[in-house]
């Protein structure tokens, strides 16, 4: 089936077979490929992205349910050359190592932040619980969107 | 300023935050534009013959190109033959090799599997979803075999794994336990304890792409080892490593379960050269949690005695090591379990001794730390069982027996060296900055008060073994180019751990370069032929060195080269570090950059090659407390604080030495809490996907309290231990102690791991009706 999603904020159209997953849709067909597969349960949160503004697994959907609906992945996030402010706190505070977990959780930072601009330690810890890291032990991943939520606040 | 010991931000992480790193599955390139895709079959079963195996119905499916068995594979080298009185000669004690003879893991499985999950077929599709559903009409028929899961099971000889052994115990190692060496203590304990077996999941799986063209194999893999994996791919396939090039793309975290290459990628790389076509494979995490190798797997049975005063005198620890269904590793891991038995103390007898016994189950390898946090954990155990025994304070019964500062290099009774050590120094800090006397009163109040919510307070105070290959070294290559830009290339492998960042500052404060005109490459063998790559927390200790040294030869060599460009004499030439630059001495205007200084020395004129061995592993070393409530109504265990001292060294980069410990705590305090790969009576997984493997997340865990102590280690210039394995040496007991010890005043002395709710509300329930 014809498929068309605005993924970062271009038009990206294809036939695709139809139980294309949006994530495969966003690698393959749109040829972004920060977004990952770290499961196949809808458990880990590597292919986090936002859907029409609010973050969803990208995993866990069809292409054809964003069909004619925006998509933004992480490649989408900087602005003119600039990180967007959690970016630079992930990279600030360290909140990266390998970088496979990395995409999604960004994503699901930004749209935590989007939610609730000023959460508390408690609420990153919970809000990010469907999201897994493996290398980071999530310290400095909680601390990087603490400080990016305190930069925002500053604003 | 020297920029060594600074917190520099990570060179990696622009791209990694920006356009996401390039893994297997991300790879765009012209070789594998056309590239098929591989679907693994695997049995369901656990241990079962094969009877026969029928692909019709899956070659006919949309976008099948072949299904390839065990039967396809003639074009390979034979394998070696076996011995001929049916004796196995084992690889050296500490040797991380497999075991063959009649314990050697086939590729594709041939007339037998032995564990579910273990791969039987390939499907070569178009794409991955075809390949999804043509897997599944390969029909396999399994004559079941009675399955042998757990310690018991195994070491009964019931069923047996491998027709021609007499046995499951594959080998064993040590000495016959001697009640003589309990003499003279005034009290004796004696525990079994389960260390269990756990997933590494690093969140890339494994993954491989391979092009064949022009009698080249190049293979792109997921791992922590190039070199290595170009040697297993050569020897496998029976090619010269001269037509192998095996790259490292990124890998998204290995854990010790991508050392090398495994029989997946093997099989993957033999059928892209069989079929004449590009592959790629990447598991899913399903796959993943069945076929990746995991960790652990020991049962020890723990001994301790000494005297009422606290004095340890004697430990013996006896081993008996799951492998799994294949020896990958022989007796690797159990034999660095023994050889760090004593842990940092000083106790004048002790004794290890080990069986390995093979079950229906994955096979066991390296997870974080591979052998260390099983001897840890066995010693931390021990030490509080013995503590409670005489009734004393588990931190105080430490302090006495800690090998004190006057005793390095102290050599243990296992046959370790430990290097350099302030042991009680670093308990002493971690008790200090964790207040533990205070928590101790809150404890005692909430005892008094019978609160539900119990405090749990736990020690683990641990010394590790890092580089325990050092002979093997590592390799370095320094060049600077004549556009002032300088490469390294460098044999460790990163998967995380910052390389590119950590090397490019030695390289900085050597050559006075900048960091962002300064690249490193490193896991592509037609770049770097020769390295070893990362386990074993090596990688700054000893590819750090090398390539310290190779920056400084480098430095020597453009010294010359200067000095004969400025006409004066080498002795009189100085590097200005902060502008680098060379000059006469004190003489700024006669100042050479490092690209006039390169173009004058032409072509690689100032590179040079390094391959740095140590001679000797090192020790790290630490102190973690770990704060924990326990629900006695629910059993919840809540880890509330950790508190750690990990002193691995002269610090580089704090930032990524940070990062080391937390991501290791996280995996310690994990498998002390949530984590286990569970397996019926048949072998059937029971924690199979990441639904029912309780892997931890953010939301169960506090921050950490990171402390901090430097010992410099003396057999390296950078003072450099390793630090990517402290956190799951120290965390894992430490949190498993702290909630037997919220449990202590109900009578109970020892829970196994993970602590669930469920196992820790029966023991509070079975404690309650004894009382
Ligand atoms: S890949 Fe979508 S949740 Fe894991
Ligand atoms: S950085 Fe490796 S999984 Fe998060």
């Amino acid at each position: 089936m014809k498929v068309t999603v605005t993924v970062n904020g271009s038009p990206v159209g294809a036939e695709v077979p139809d139980r294309t997953l949006l994530v495969h849709f966003i690698r393959d067909q749109a040829g972004l490929t920060a977004t990952n597969v770290g499961c196949d349960t809808s458990s880990c949160g590597a292919c986090t992205v936002l859907l029409d503004g609010r973050s969803v697994k990208s995993c866990t959907l069809l292409a054809a349910q964003a069909d004619g609906r925006a998509v933004t992945t992480v490649e989408g996030l900087a602005e003119d050359g600039q990180l967007h402010r959690v970016q630079q706190a992930f990279h600030t505070e360290h909140g990266l190592q390998c970088g496979f977990c990395t995409p999604g959780m960004v994503m699901a930072a930004v749209s935590l932040l989007e939610e609730n601009p000023a959460p508390t330690e408690e609420e990153v810890r919970t809000g990010l619980e469907g999201n897994i890291c493996r290398c980071t032990g999530y310290h400095n991943i909680v601390k990087a969107v603490l400080a990016a939520a305190s930069e925002r606040q500053a604003q | 300023m020297s920029i060594l010991g600074t917190r520099v931000m990570r060179t990696e992480d622009p791209r990694l935050l920006t356009v996401g790193g390039t893994y297997v599955d991300d790879l765009r390139v012209p070789e594998l534009a056309q590239a098929a895709r591989a679907t693994f079959v695997r049995t369901p079963v656990a241990h079962a013959l094969i009877k026969g195996i029928d692909a019709s119905a899956a070659l006919a499916a949309p976008g099948v190109v072949a299904v390839l068995t065990a039967a396809d594979m003639d074009d390979l080298p034979p394998p070696p033959p076996p011995p001929a009185d049916g004796e196995v000669e084992a690889p050296p004690e500490g040797a991380p090799l497999p075991l063959m003879g009649p314990w050697a893991e086939p590729l594709l499985a041939v007339d037998r599997v032995r564990f579910a999950g273990e791969p039987v077929a390939l499907v070569i599709t178009d794409d991955s979803y075809q390949g999804e559903d043509a897997a599944e009409l390969v029909s396999v028929d399994y004559e079941p075999l009675p399955a042998v899961i757990g310690f018991d099971t195994a070491l009964s000889g019931e069923s047996l794994l491998f027709p021609g052994t007499t046995s499951n115990v594959a080998l064993t190692s040590g000495a016959p336990a001697d009640p003589a060496m309990f003499d003279g203590c005034e009290a004796v304990v004696e525990h079994t304890i389960v260390n269990q077996r756990v997933a590494p999941v690093p969140m890339e799986g494994r993954a491989v792409a391979v092009a064949w063209e022009n009698g080249k194999l190049t293979v792109w893999v997921s791992t922590q080892n190039a070199q290595i994996t170009r040697f297993i791919l050569a020897g496998a396939l029976g090619l010269d490593p001269a037509a192998i090039r095996v790259v490292a793309p990124d890998v998204g975290g290995g854990f010790g379960a991508k050392i090398g290459a495994d029989r997946d990628a093997l099989i993957v790389a033999w059928a892209a050269k069989h079929i004449g076509r590009a592959l790629r494979w990447v598991e899913t995490r399903s796959e993943n949690m069945l076929a990746m190798t995991h960790g652990r797997a020991q049962r020890q049975t723990v001994k301790i005695g000494g005297t009422r005063d606290g004095h340890i005198l004697a430990y013996r620890l006896d081993i008996v090591q799951d492998t799994g269904a294949y020896p990958r590793m022989s007796g690797f891991l159990p034999f660095l379990t023994g050889l760090m038995a004593t842990g940092p103390y000083a106790i004048p007898s002790v004794q290890a001794a080990n069986r390995v016994v093979v079950t229906n189950t994955t096979p066991i390898s390296a997870y974080r730390g591979a052998g260390r946090p099983e001897a840890t954990a066995a010693i931390e155990r021990a030490v509080d069982l013995f503590a409670a025994e005489i009734g004393k304070d588990p931190a105080e019964v430490r302090r006495i027996n800690l090998v004190p500062p006057d005793q390095f290099p102290y050599h243990s009774p296992c046959g370790a060296v430990y290097d350099t050590g302030e042991y009680v120094a670093a308990l002493d800090k971690v008790l200090e900055g964790a207040g533990y006397a205070e928590l101790r009163a809150e404890q005692h109040r909430r005892r008094a008060s019978g609160d539900v919510k119990q405090l749990g307070i736990g020690l683990a105070s641990y010394v590790e073994i890092t580089a325990a290959d050092a002979n093997a070294g590592e390799t370095a290559r320094v060049v600077v180019h004549d556009d002032g830009t300088a490469t390294v290339y460098t044999g460790s492998s990163a998967h995380g751990q910052g390389h590119h960042t950590a090397f490019a500052m030695l390289v900085k404060s050597e050559l006075g370069i900048p960091l962002e005109s300064i690249t490193v490459v490193h896991g592509d063998t037609d770049l770097i032929p020769a390295g070893v790559g990362t386990y074993a927390s090596r990688s700054l200790q000893l590819g750090g060195t090398a390539v310290q040294k190779a920056a400084i030869d480098v430095k020597d060599k453009a010294r010359e080269v200067a000095a004969d460009m400025l006409e004066a004499s080498a002795a009189d030439l100085e590097l200005d570090i902060d502008r680098g630059v060379w000059q006469v001495r004190g003489d700024p205007e006669t100042s050479r950059t490092w690209a006039e200084v390169a173009e004058h020395a032409g072509s690689d004129g100032l590179a040079a090659d390094v391959n740095f061995t140590d001679g000797q592993p090192t020790f790290p070393f630490g102190s973690h407390l770990a704060v924990v409530e326990v629900d006695t109504q629910t059993g919840k265990v809540r880890l509330l604080r950790h508190v750690t001292v990990d002193d691995a060294g002269t610090i580089l980069n704090p930032l990524l030495v940070e990062g080391q410990r937390h991501g290791g705590i996280a995996q310690g305090a994990a498998q002390a809490l949530l984590e286990e790969m569970v397996y019926d009576a048949d072998g059937n997984p029971v924690t199979g996907t990441l639904v029912d493997y309780a892997i931890v997340t953010a939301a169960e865990l506090p921050s950490f309290e990171l402390l901090t102590s430097e010992t410099p280690a003396t057999i390296n210039p950078l003072g450099a231990k390793g630090i990517g394995e402290a956190g799951t040496i120290g965390a894992t007991p430490a949190v498993q102690n702290a909630v037997v010890d919220a449990l202590s005043h109900l009578g109970i002395r020892h829970l196994d791991m993970p602590a669930t709710p469920e196992r820790v509300w029966s023991a509070i329930m079975q404690a309650r009706e004894s009382q």
